[in-house]
């Protein structure tokens, strides 16, 4: 691994001027022992608790109110480019529709409150199962296709998504759905200033708590998931798909499988969306969402935890904090955007082993070059 | 019988790249599959491991069909493959790639991985490198010691040769011999036919989807017609032919003996030739 790194370097030469200390951190992360990572992480996720604290307010966001940005979009987009991370970042399959499983989840919250008075508790398993299996439904047919041709057909599922949503009377029309009731509040459990678990209109640190609690959640999930035999299938199939399956993996088993957790993650966000803002639209699941959490995960490191949050609370920061620039805060996040996949295109902080994919030049995207594969399947064969 | 083919079709969209291709692999063999570009190797390769579907004709592996049986599920009955182009896993360290060789197998596969580590020193070295950073016949070695750990009964080797430097092809065609030796059956898809004659006991010679010659290998380091074509012909002149007919009698009279002594007679040949 090293010698890899060293090589890296040389050949990045000034460009790789930020990863000298980086570095340094890394391998001394690899070594750290157990109670040396539960202290960061346990002062990490205090990090995140007093992260709303009013006085972080004029410098993080001066003009909008910093606790609301703190749910939307920034908490809304780590989750979000977390359940992408498992889809683009360990499977290395391109997703552009992602944003489509964010929406499923807020509909189900939306539609099933309203409609049937469901409350939130029970619609979260809900809408996270719905979402997966829609990731089922749109995997099984299309996971055959890979690189570009994937990502193709993931992003006409995003815009059908949202054109059913339009032109489905009982999901509310292109005018959406109102009044979707908050989470039940229970009263009188103070922290820092807050009422915990008190869900009104007005304070939005609560939901901020709880999308804390389920980015926690979903972050051990992942890195369970990474370090299991399920994670190597991913690393494999991500690496040399074909290679994959000669050495037994059920490599469509598996990105099914990637498909699903990603979209379950992604209808999770949608649900603690929708209980949040009480009101869903279409207009809320553009393409750009989907361009943009792909955007975070890319930019941030794919595949790596770390990076990947980094990555999406710039993406959503960013643009908040320099709302001043108004018109031209999107070309000077674009210019961000250009500059980093010009000096570091492996992503802020990624992970070492899509570094070495890279390095080698497979591009540490798996495999983009597309390739129809045709086994099993004779109807595709005749579209090439 | 090992593995046979029988009539097999293979397509991709409408053109047809394998036009009916038979074959038979018997055990403790090692047949080798030679032709030019395009020829159908690599896709005969893929059909057998499951990496593409034939559109006719049937695969048999040990009396079976297996014609339907997904990929991965064709590791477990014994068929390892090294694929084209090496195919190891760039981002993994070298144990990592051999563990994912050893993927799919329930059972202990610790004998196994000293073997691979036995067979390829350099990988032993390079325990702990990104797969991604090592040579090209380093990483010819690891997707061989890789195919090694899944404990095939067959192993399908396409192009172990391609990019190697000479030296370095020597090594690897007589590591493939020793793994031969302990009694592991060999598929080779060479372009470097005369190397792979060399190393084969029968051979096939496959050309445009077709199977044109099926020989003994000797006969076909012999036979003008597959060194005009594929052997550089009769370029060097008489000189050439001596060597090559010296060859053929070498092979000839080892395809009589067992396997071990036509090892060690082409072990012998080899510097010759050079």
């Amino acid at each position: 691994m090293s010698d890899n790194t060293n090589k890296t370097a040389n050949t990045a030469g000034w460009r790789g001027a930020l990863s000298g200390p980086l570095e340094a951190v890394r391998t001394h992360w690899d070594r750290a022992p157990g109670w040396e990572r539960w202290a960061v992480y346990v002062l990490l996720i205090i990090g995140a608790l007093f992260l709303p604290y009013e006085g972080l307010a004029p410098v993080m966001s001066p003009e909008s109110a910093w606790s609301t940005i703190l749910f939307y979009p920034i908490g809304i987009y780590v989750l979000l480019a977390l359940g992408l991370n498992v889809v683009i970042g360990y499977a290395g399959m391109l997703d552009l529709g992602y944003v489509a499983f964010w929406a499923i989840g807020a509909y189900t919250m939306a539609t099933m409150a309203v409609k049937h008075g469901i409350g939130f508790w029970p619609l979260l398993p809900c809408g996270i199962v719905l979402a997966a299996v829609s990731g089922v439904i749109l995997g099984a047919p299309t996971l055959r296709l890979r690189g570009d041709y994937l990502a193709i057909v993931t992003l006409g599922f995003g815009e059908i998504v949202r054109k059913v949503a339009e032109n489905t009377n009982w999901l509310g029309g292109t005018r959406g759905i109102n009044n979707i009731p908050h989470p039940p509040s229970h009263e009188g459990v103070w922290f820092a200033g807050v009422d915990l678990f008190t869900y009104k209109i007005r304070d939005a640190r609560p939901y901020y708590y709880l999308l804390v609690a389920v980015i926690v959640l979903v972050v051990i999930f992942s890195k369970r998931l990474e370090a299991s035999r399920i994670g190597r299938s991913w690393t494999a199939i991500r690496e040399d798909e074909d290679a994959a399956e000669i050495m037994g993996v059920p490599t469509f088993k598996f990105k099914l499988l990637s498909f699903a957790t990603g979209a379950a993650i992604g209808g999770a966000a949608g649900v603690v969306f929708a209980a949040k803002t009480s009101y869903v639209a279409p207009a809320n699941f553009p393409f750009l969402l989907s361009a943009t959490i792909l955007a975070a995960v890319v930019l941030g490191g794919a595949g790596n935890i770390p990076g990947v949050i980094v990555g999406a609370f710039l993406v959503a920061w960013l643009p908040e904090r320099f709302r001043g620039l108004a018109d031209y805060r999107d070309l000077a996040f674009g210019a961000i955007l250009v500059a980093m996949m010009i000096f570091r295109p492996e992503g802020l902080i990624p992970s070492r082993q899509r570094k070495a994919e890279m390095a080698e030049g497979g591009g540490g995207m798996g495999h983009m070059g597309a390739e129809i594969d045709t086994s099993g399947s004779e109807a595709e064969v005749g579209s090439r | 019988m090992l593995l046979e083919l029988k009539d097999v079709h293979v397509h991709y969209g409408k053109i047809e790249a394998l036009k009916g291709v038979s074959l038979q692999v018997d055990e403790g063999e090692i047949v080798s599959l030679i032709g030019g570009n395009g020829a159908g190797k690599t896709t005969t390769l893929k059909t057998i491991s499951g990496l593409r579907s034939c559109s006719s004709g049937s695969v048999f592996f040990e009396g079976a069909d297996i014609g339907s049986m997904p990929g991965h599920r064709r590791v477990l009955a014994g068929i390892g493959q090294a694929p084209e182009g090496r195919g190891i896993f760039p981002g993994m360290s070298v144990h990592e790639n051999l563990l994912m060789g050893a993927y799919a197998r329930k059972d202990d596969h610790s004998k196994e991985l000293a073997e691979a580590y036995e067979l390829f020193p350099r990988l032993a070295e390079r325990r702990s490198q990104a797969a991604g950073t090592m040579s090209g016949g380093e990483q010819q070695m690891l997707a061989i010691g890789r195919a090694l750990l899944s404990k095939p009964k067959v192993l399908l080797l396409d192009e172990p040769s391609m990019g190697l430097a000479p030296m370095l092809v020597q090594q690897i065609f007589s590591i493939i011999e020793e793994i031969n030796r302990r009694g592991t059956t060999i598929l080779l898809v060479e372009q470097n036919a005369q190397q792979a004659l060399r190393l084969a006991h029968r051979a096939y010679v496959l050309e445009t989807g077709r199977i044109v010659r099926s020989a003994p290998a000797s006969e076909l380091l012999d036979d003008p017609q597959v060194r005009a074509a594929y052997l550089g012909g009769d370029v060097g002149g008489g000189d050439t032919g001596d060597t090559a007919g010296a060859e053929g009698e070498a092979g000839k009279v080892a395809l009589g003996k067992t396997a071990p002594e036509t090892g060690k007679a082409d072990g012998e040949d080899a510097p010759d030739a050079e």
